[in-house]
């Protein structure tokens, strides 16, 4: 994105605000609405990939050591790698302090 | 079809500029009184009069989402509805303003429920004013298919880039047989360039429309919108004109009838505008010095040439056909007085509500709008509205 959406002049819209450049809702970093985060304990994941599956934001990586993660950059903390994982690997902490 | 003069009921003739416009996409549901517009459509889609796609949908809803697909891939689109149809597109119906679409409907106006009623008023058509789209009101027969003329050529103007609403009285306009001028359609093709969308939705160049809009960037959107619809009015004044040229038959935003030397000035929208002259002709025999003044464009709403129009005379008499509940009068008045505050020379506004589901508003009736409303401007009676023949 050229530009940060908070900057941009409505001269600058297209019309109908067309958005002309693919996938760029990955510029905007989504993830401070959120009020618990996961919290992998990677020692115990056994890298099934169910969480990366179930994630609504698609935003589960897979991290190089092999085991999976969160990109806190977009995760929502809705819960649900938390709820789905087999091994109960993940917790979800609270974001407040 | 060949052009020249016919003796046709408008809605057919409406249908029939739509096939000469070309169209490639026509998605309506039928609703009364704006059925035999698409149903003719149909026929002549179906007899393969016309190279088009014919949509027929489960709901209005539906209507318009199939028109925003089209136009989203640069398809010249028509639909038509009125009333609840209107109401159940609604939805979608300021989307195709927001994503500046350039679908070009027949609003055949009709009142809304309830009580249930599928008679004529203009209820439906105010109920989406702020939607953002162009609406032109028209009179007649002639006036109904030349529009569709000019708002293709106006909506898909690379400038502007909206949709148009074509309003039209139900009943007393849409099932009127009248002499109608057809055009031909070396004349339509000249006029209508091919429509060549600038971001046109294509698997080879891929765009989002509609998207999410963080309230960072929903101002500026609207912005955008606003400065469209203003910047829309030179090229339907350009579009108009040439119109003229070409046909002879002449359009302005806003149209007077004996008003340059009268003292009162009856403003109307849409067919109201036909019975206003002729009763204006009947008192200005009986020594009234009285004028019609039309609204033809309602939004961009043509400011500057309405005062131009109105300006200096003692008093307006302006007949709604809607009412607004518990608001300050109909929605034209509203429009009209907000438009004269704190203008110099402004003429005091005395507002009529008449004509609700079809009731007939006779030449009579006129009459005695402009008497008594004269009578209320002569003695500073000029707050709120009245409903004209309410019994009670």
């Amino acid at each position: 994105m050229a530009k940060a959406m908070d900057e941009i002049k409505w001269q600058e819209l297209e019309i109908g605000a067309v958005v002309t450049e693919p996938g760029n809702a990955a510029e905007y970093k989504t993830g401070s609405w959120r009020s618990e985060r996961p919290v992998v304990q990677k020692e115990q994941c056994i890298k099934c990939g169910v969480c990366w599956l179930f994630c609504p934001d698609m935003c589960i990586i897979r991290a190089v050591e092999g085991h999976f993660t969160a990109n806190l950059n977009y995760c929502k903390g809705c819960g649900i790698c938390a709820r789905e994982c087999p091994v109960g690997c993940i917790t979800m902490i609270s974001e407040e302090g | 079809m060949g052009s020249g003069r016919k003796g046709v009921e408008v809605s057919i003739a409406m249908a029939d500029a739509v096939a000469q416009a070309d169209v490639d996409v026509i998605a309506a549901y039928p609703i009364t009184p704006q059925t035999h517009i698409v149903e003719h459509l149909a026929d002549i889609v179906a007899d393969g009069e016309l190279d088009a796609e014919f949509v027929p949908v489960d709901s209005e809803h539906s209507a318009m989402s199939v028109c925003c697909g089209s136009a989203a891939v640069g398809a010249r689109t028509f639909t038509s509805t009125s009333s609840q149809g209107l109401a159940l597109m609604s939805e979608i119906f300021f989307i195709t303003a927001a994503m500046r679409l350039p679908v070009v409907m027949a609003l055949a106006n009709r009142s809304l429920s309830s009580p249930l009623s599928i008679w004529n008023d203009h209820s439906d058509v105010m109920m989406v004013r702020d939607a953002g789209w162009i609406h032109i009101f028209i009179e007649n027969g002639q006036e109904a298919y030349d529009a569709i003329f000019n708002s293709f050529r106006i909506a898909e103007d690379p400038d502007v880039m909206l949709p148009v609403a074509v309003n039209m009285d139900g009943f007393i306009l849409t099932h009127m047989i009248e002499p109608v001028e057809y055009v031909d359609n070396e004349l339509v093709k000249k006029y209508i360039p091919e429509f060549k969308m600038k971001n046109a939705l294509h698997p080879d160049c891929p765009i989002s429309m509609g998207c999410f809009g963080m309230p960072e960037i929903y101002t500026e959107t609207q912005m955008n919108r606003e400065v469209g619809v203003v910047n829309s009015y030179p090229v339907i004044i350009k579009a108009w004109e040439e119109w003229g040229q070409l046909t002879g038959r002449h359009y302005h935003p806003v149209e007077t009838y004996l008003s340059d030397d009268a003292e009162y000035c009856i403003v109307t929208m849409g067919s109201f505008g036909e019975t206003a002259m002729e009763v204006a002709d009947m008192l200005r025999e009986e020594g009234e010095k009285v004028g019609v003044v039309k609204i033809r464009l309602w939004r961009p709403f043509p400011l500057d040439e309405f005062r131009k129009a109105v300006l200096g005379k003692k008093g307006l008499i302006v007949i709604d056909r809607a009412i607004s509940f518990g608001g300050p009068g109909g929605p034209v008045a509203s429009e009209v007085r907000s438009a004269l505050y704190n203008k110099k020379g402004a003429p005091v506004v005395v507002n009529y509500v008449a004509g609700l589901a079809g009731r007939d508003v006779s030449r009579k009736d006129f009459r005695n709008i402009i008497l008594e409303g004269k009578k209320k401007a002569e003695s500073g009676d000029t707050e709120g509205f009245t409903l004209y023949g309410v019994r009670g």
